[in-house]
C-alpha cells in the first residue's frame, strides 16, 4: 500500500506553502464549491454517505447519515457546530489543518451547512490555541471579503461562521458539553435524548463534527464518492491524519491510507521505534482513551476502526501513542489517570470519585505499596465506572487502565513483589 | 476536577479600557441576539489578558454585568476552566508545561526540573523577582512535538532541559526565541526531510477543473437513463 501525494487532501498541513486564500486556490480549495451547492442538499448527502465517511473525532459514526438525521423543515434554525477542541492526548491533528489548510475547513463548513441547511456555524477551538484560532479567523475573514460565505456570496448559500473558544476543558470535546460551553455555561454534558439533532444549541438542531470530518468534505465532492470509498479498506474507507508520538525516532503527523499497517506507518514516516522495532513494547492506537496494543499485537496490526474494536481498542482520532521497552507502563497509564481525573467534570459519582480512585491506586502500584488482591479492586472500580455515567468520560477513563490489566499484570505484581521483598530486607 | 478558589487579594474596580469595550460589543454582536450570554468565555479572557494575565474578582462582576449574567454563573465558568488564572502569574513569562503522558514519554519531567531550578519549587508560585512563574498542564494537542512548553500565545516544542533553558532566559532578556519547533523542524512534519508532499504538481495548479470532468460525467449517464427511461414502454430493470 502506498498513498500518492496526488491522493492526499491535505496539502499544506506542514504549512510549507502559501496559507492564505490565493495559495489555497491554487491547491483546489473552492474549486467547484458553487457547482456542488447547485446540486442540491441531498446530493452532497449522498455522496458523503456513498464515500463512507466516519467521523475522525473519535467515535467513527458515518458522517453522511449523521447529516441526514437533521430535520428538512423546521421552524427553529439549524446549526452546524464544528468540534476543534482537540484535547484528547496524542491528539494533534485538527491544529495542523487550522493554521495551515484553514479553507479546507471553512469550505468544507459552508457545503456541510448547506447539506443540513445550515445558515449558521460555530466553530469552537480548544482556548489554549491561540495562534491556530488567529490562523482560522484569518481565513475565514478572507472567505467573507471574497464572498464565498456571507450574505449573498457567490456559492448561492448565506452562511456566517463564528469563530469561538472554550478556556482549558478537555470535556467541552464532548458534544453536549460543547453545547453547553457554547451558551455561556459550564462544560458538562447533557443526558441524551433529547440528541442535538432535535435539541441542540439554544434548543435548536444542531450536529457536531469534527474538523477533519468537515474539512474533507470539498475534497470528497471534487473527486467523488468512489475515489474517497476506493481509498484504506471497506467500511473503514479513505485517508487519516496519523498523529505518532512517544517513542518513535521521528515523531510526525502525515496523512496516510485508513487501514495502514502500524509497522508501516511507523518506518515509512516516523524513522521507526526508537531503537529498532523489536524495541517496542505497546502503543495506545487512538489517542489517550483506547486501551493500548501489546507487542504481540502490534506485529501484524493494522490502522483501522473495525481491526481496533476486535482487540477491544479502538481507532478514536488516530493518535498513535508509542512505547518503548524503556516506558515504565504503570506510570504511563498512571499519569493518563490523573488526566481524567482533572478533566472530570464532576456531575457523576463514580466519576467523579472513580476517577480519583484510580488515579490513587495506580500510585500505589507505581511505587509497588500495593497488595496484589488490589489489582481485581483497581479493575472492579473501572466496571464501576464504567456504563454508569451521563458521558463517555467515564468510559475514557476506565479503558486504559482495563487496557494496563489485561496486558501487564505480571509487571504490577513483580512491582509489589519488589517493594514488599525490599520492605522485608529493610525490617 | 480541581477545586479552585478565588486569590484571597483582589484589587477593588475592574473595568474594561475603552478598546476592549468596543472589542466586547463587537463579540456580544457575533451571537443571536438574547444569548449573549455565549460571549463569557471571550469576555473573561480579555479580561484576563487586560489584568496581568490573571482573573481577578471584580472582572467577574464586570463582565456579569456587561452580559445580564448572575454573577454565580459567571463565577462557575471563571473556575471551572482551568485556563483562567485566578491569582498572579509571572509578568514576564508563566510558563505552562505539559506533563500528560505523550510529553512524559519525550522527558517533561526533565522540564518540570527546569521550571523548579530557575522559577519556584512550587508551580502557581512567582519567582523571586515576580517575572516569572510556572505550572504543569495536561496535553496541550502539540503531542508530535512532544515536549512542550505554551508561554501565553505561544508554543515552544521539540524541547529538552537545556532548550527549555534557553527559552526562559530570552524571555528574561526581553528576547524570546521564535516559537514553535526548538530543534528546527517544520511544524510536525518527520525532522530531516518530508516523507509525504513532495510532488510539485500539488502546487502548480495543475490539479484544478478535475471535477467538471466527473459531474459532467454524471450528467451525462443521467441524460442516458432518462431517454432510454422515456422511449422505452415498460421501465427498464437496472441490473
Ligand atoms: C470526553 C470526550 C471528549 C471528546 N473530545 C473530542 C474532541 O476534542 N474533538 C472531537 O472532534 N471530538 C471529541 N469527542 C467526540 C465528540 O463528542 C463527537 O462525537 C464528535 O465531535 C463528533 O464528530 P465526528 O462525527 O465528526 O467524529 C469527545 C468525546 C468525549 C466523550
Ligand atoms: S462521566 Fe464524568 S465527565 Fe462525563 S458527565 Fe459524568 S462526571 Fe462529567
Ligand atoms: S501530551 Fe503534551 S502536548 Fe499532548
Amino acid at each position: 500500500m502506498a498513498l500518492h501525494d496526488r491522493d492526499r487532501i491535505f496539502r499544506n498541513i506542514y504549512g510549507v506553502h502559501d496559507v492564505s486564500l490565493v495559495g489555497a486556490q491554487k491547491r483546489g480549495t473552492w474549486d467547484g464549491t458553487a457547482a456542488f451547492i447547485k446540486r442540491g442538499p441531498d446530493w452532497i448527502v449522498n455522496e458523503v454517505k456513498a464515500s463512507g465517511l466516519r467521523g475522525r473525532g473519535g467515535a467513527g459514526f458515518p458522517t453522511g447519515l449523521k447529516w441526514s438525521f437533521m430535520p428538512k423543515a423546521d421552524p427553529r434554525p439549524s446549526y452546524l457546530v464544528i468540534n476543534a477542541d482537540e484535547s484528547e492526548p496524542g491528539s494533534c491533528k485538527d491544529r495542523e489543518i487550522m493554521r495551515h489548510d484553514p479553507h479546507l475547513l471553512v469550505e468544507g463548513a459552508l457545503l456541510a451547512a448547506f447539506a443540513m441547511r445550515a445558515h449558521t456555524c460555530f466553530i469552537y477551538v480548544r482556548g489554549e490555541f491561540i495562534r491556530e484560532r488567529e490562523a482560522l479567523q484569518r481565513a475565514v475573514d478572507e472567505a467573507y471579503a471574497a464572498k464565498l460565505i456571507g450574505k449573498n456570496n457567490s456559492n448561492g448559500w448565506d452562511f456566517d461562521i463564528v469563530v469561538h473558544h472554550g478556556a482549558g476543558a478537555y470535556i467541552c470535546g464532548e458534544e453536549t458539553a460543547m453545547l453547553e460551553s457554547l451558551e455561556g455555561k459550564k462544560g458538562q454534558p447533557r443526558m441524551k435524548p433529547p440528541f442535538p439533532a432535535n435539541v441542540g444549541l439554544y434548543g435548536a438542531p444542531t450536529t457536531v463534527n469534527n474538523v477533519e470530518s468537515i474539512a474533507v468534505a470539498g475534497e470528497i465532492l471534487r473527486r467523488g464518492a468512489a475515489w474517497f470509498s476506493g481509498l484504506g479498506k471497506p467500511n473503514n474507507t479513505g485517508t487519516k491524519l496519523f498523529q505518532i508520538s512517544g517513542h518513535v525516532t521521528k515523531p510526525c503527523v502525515v496523512e496516510e491510507e485508513m487501514g495502514i499497517p502500524l509497522k508501516e506507518l511507523l518506518e515509512k514516516h516516523c524513522g521507526g521505534v526508537r531503537g529498532g522495532w523489536s524495541n517496542l513494547l505497546a502503543v495506545i492506537p487512538g489517542g489517550s482513551s483506547m486501551p493500548m496494543i501489546n507487542e504481540a499485537d502490534c506485529q501484524t496490526l493494522t490502522l483501522d476502526f473495525d481491526t481496533l474494536s476486535k482487540l477491544k481498542s479502538g481507532m478514536g482520532t488516530a493518535a498513535v501513542i508509542v512505547m518503548d521497552k524503556s516506558t515504565d507502563i504503570i506510570a504511563a497509564i498512571r499519569r493518563l489517570a490523573y488526566f481524567y481525573k482533572h478533566e472530570s467534570c464532576g456531575q457523576c459519582t463514580p466519576c467523579r470519585e472513580g476517577t480519583g480512585w484510580l488515579w490513587r491506586i495506580l500510585s500505589r502500584m507505581e511505587a509497588g505499596h500495593a497488595s496484589k488482591s488490589e489489582i481485581d479492586l483497581l479493575f472492579d472500580v473501572t466496571k464501576q465506572i464504567e456504563g454508569h455515567t451521563i458521558c463517555a468520560l467515564g468510559e475514557a477513563a476506565a479503558w486504559p487502565v482495563q487496557g494496563l490489566l489485561r496486558n501487564f499484570r505480571p509487571v504490577i505484581e513483580a512491582r509489589i513483589d519488589q517493594f514488599t521483598e525490599k520492605r522485608r530486607a529493610a525490617e | 476536577m480541581s477545586v479552585r478558589r478565588l486569590h484571597p487579594e483582589q484589587p477593588k474596580n475592574f473595568a474594561f479600557t475603552p478598546e476592549n469595550e468596543a472589542w466586547a460589543a463587537a463579540t456580544i454582536a457575533k451571537y443571536p441576539p438574547g444569548k449573549q450570554a455565549s460571549a463569557v468565555i471571550p469576555l473573561l479572557m480579555r479580561a484576563q489578558e487586560q489584568h496581568k494575565n490573571w482573573l481577578p474578582e471584580p472582572a467577574i462582576r464586570h463582565v456579569a454585568e456587561k452580559l445580564g449574567m448572575a454573577y454565580i454563573r459567571v463565577y462557575e465558568v471563571a473556575t471551572f476552566y482551568t485556563q483562567f488564572q485566578l491569582g498572579p502569574v509571572g509578568t514576564t513569562a508563566h510558563v505552562q508545561v505539559c506533563g500528560t503522558t505523550p510529553c512524559m514519554l519525550r522527558g517533561a519531567e526533565g522540564l518540570k526540573d527546569v521550571c523548579r531550578k530557575k522559577i519556584h519549587t512550587d508551580q502557581f508560585h512567582l519567582s523571586a523577582d515576580g517575572a516569572f512563574s510556572w505550572e504543569e498542564v495536561e496535553c496541550a494537542g502539540t503531542c508530535a512535538n512532544a515536549p512542550m512548553v505554551q508561554i501565553f500565545a505561544d508554543t515552544y516544542e521539540d524541547l529538552t532541559p537545556e532548550l527549555l533553558e534557553k527559552v526562559i532566559d530570552g524571555y528574561a532578556r526581553g528576547t524570546p526565541p521564535k516559537p514553535g519547533s526548538q530543534i528546527g523542524r517544520k511544524a510536525s512534519s518527520p525532522a530531516g526531510g518530508f516523507t509525504a508532499l513532495t510532488d510539485p504538481a500539488l502546487y502548480d495548479g495543475s490539479t484544478l477543473g478535475g471535477w467538471q470532468h466527473r459531474l459532467a460525467e454524471i450528467d451525462a449517464k443521467s441524460a442516458l437513463t432518462a431517454a432510454a427511461s422515456a422511449s422505452a414502454t415498460a421501465p427498464e430493470k437496472k441490473p
